[in-house]
This record gives C-alpha cells, structure tokens and sequence, in this order.
C-alpha cells in the first residue's frame, strides 16, 4: 500500500460502465518524509475521503477487486484508510 | 489511473483475436498538473467515444485488458474514461 495525500478530484460522465457513480480523486504519493513526490495516480474511494486528507491507497487489482466485490471490475488503485499519524523511525 | 491527453488515433490492419474494431488511442501520459510526462502509449479505448484532443483517464497492466470484452486480449493500456473536469489544489 501507499501513503499520500488527496489534492484533487476528477469528474467523468462517459467511462467504463463499473466507474458510473464512483468518486475519482488524485492522490499525490509521499516520500518517507511525508513531502509529495511529484508522482501521482488516480483512485476510486471506499472511505469517505477528501481533498487535503492523507490516506491510506491500495495499488493491486485482486484486492481492490475484493473490495468492490466484482471479479470484473477494471480497477486496481482504491483508497482504503485515512491516515491519522504516521510515527517515522528513521 | 493517470491523466492522459489524446493526440491521435492509430487504426491497425491486422489485430490479434479479440482486438478487432477495438479503437486504438495514441495517449500522451499527463502529470498532475496537465503538463506531459514521458512518452506517448498507445491505448484500446474502453469508452469507444474518445477522440484526439480529450483529456481521459487510463489503466495499465491487467486491470486494462478487463474494460474490454473479450477481457483475455493482449492489450497493456486502456482508456477508461473521459474527464470532464479536474478539481486540483
């Protein structure tokens, strides 16, 4: 899984026939330090989150698929947590 | 997904099984502030209605090859969906 928080969110009316009604928000990816690193993707939400928030992003077909309970679903990036603290040990 | 910007349509001649009348997308990847990054891919497009020119949303990998039907092609990208609008802080 991936540490990095929502900044934006992406609205869609024509798309695959499973992302009808589901929330597309892009999450940048953070570093070790917390700091964004630039890199991003964009996931479909399964908590509740919002922009600003850090969470928690699986990035694995079978397992998000498991979440939205759909063999078929074409979908690999689903947010999962939202994150309170983080403690780093480095 | 990534954010891509369709810059062109690509027609092949002759596709493997499963691939035929699958419209191919040229899609250059977008960072998170629309600028481009990397090099252009070619894309099936799941949503069949994207066009040069349009902001969409693709999946690589696996998760790809399942917006189709038949799902077992041999296809790495896919264009999901066409975005609208991007709300970015």
């Amino acid at each position: 899984m991936i540490i990095g928080t929502v900044t934006g969110e992406v609205y869609s009316t024509i798309n695959h026939p499973f992302y009808d009604g589901k929330k597309l928000l892009i999450v940048e990816k953070a570093r070790f330090d917390g700091t964004p690193s630039g890199d991003y993707l964009i996931a479909i939400d399964s908590v509740g989150a919002g922009v600003g928030q850090e969470v928690l992003v699986l990035d694995e077909g079978n397992g998000a698929r498991q979440i939205v309970q759909s063999a078929t679903a074409p979908l690999r990036s689903i947010i999962v947590g939202i994150i309170d603290e983080v403690t780093r040990n480095p | 997904m990534l954010l891509g910007r369709v810059i062109g349509k690509v027609v092949p001649c002759v596709t493997c099984t499963g691939l035929e009348s699958v419209p191919m997308l040229w899609v250059q990847p977008l960072d998170k502030t629309g600028k481009p990054k990397g090099s252009p891919i070619v894309a099936a497009d799941s949503t069949r209605m994207a066009g040069p020119g349009e902001l969409v949303y693709y999946e690589g990998g696996r998760e790809a090859a399942m917006t189709l039907d038949p799902v077992f092609v041999p296809v790495d990208h896919a264009v999901v969906g066409i975005v609208d609008d991007v709300h970015n802080s």
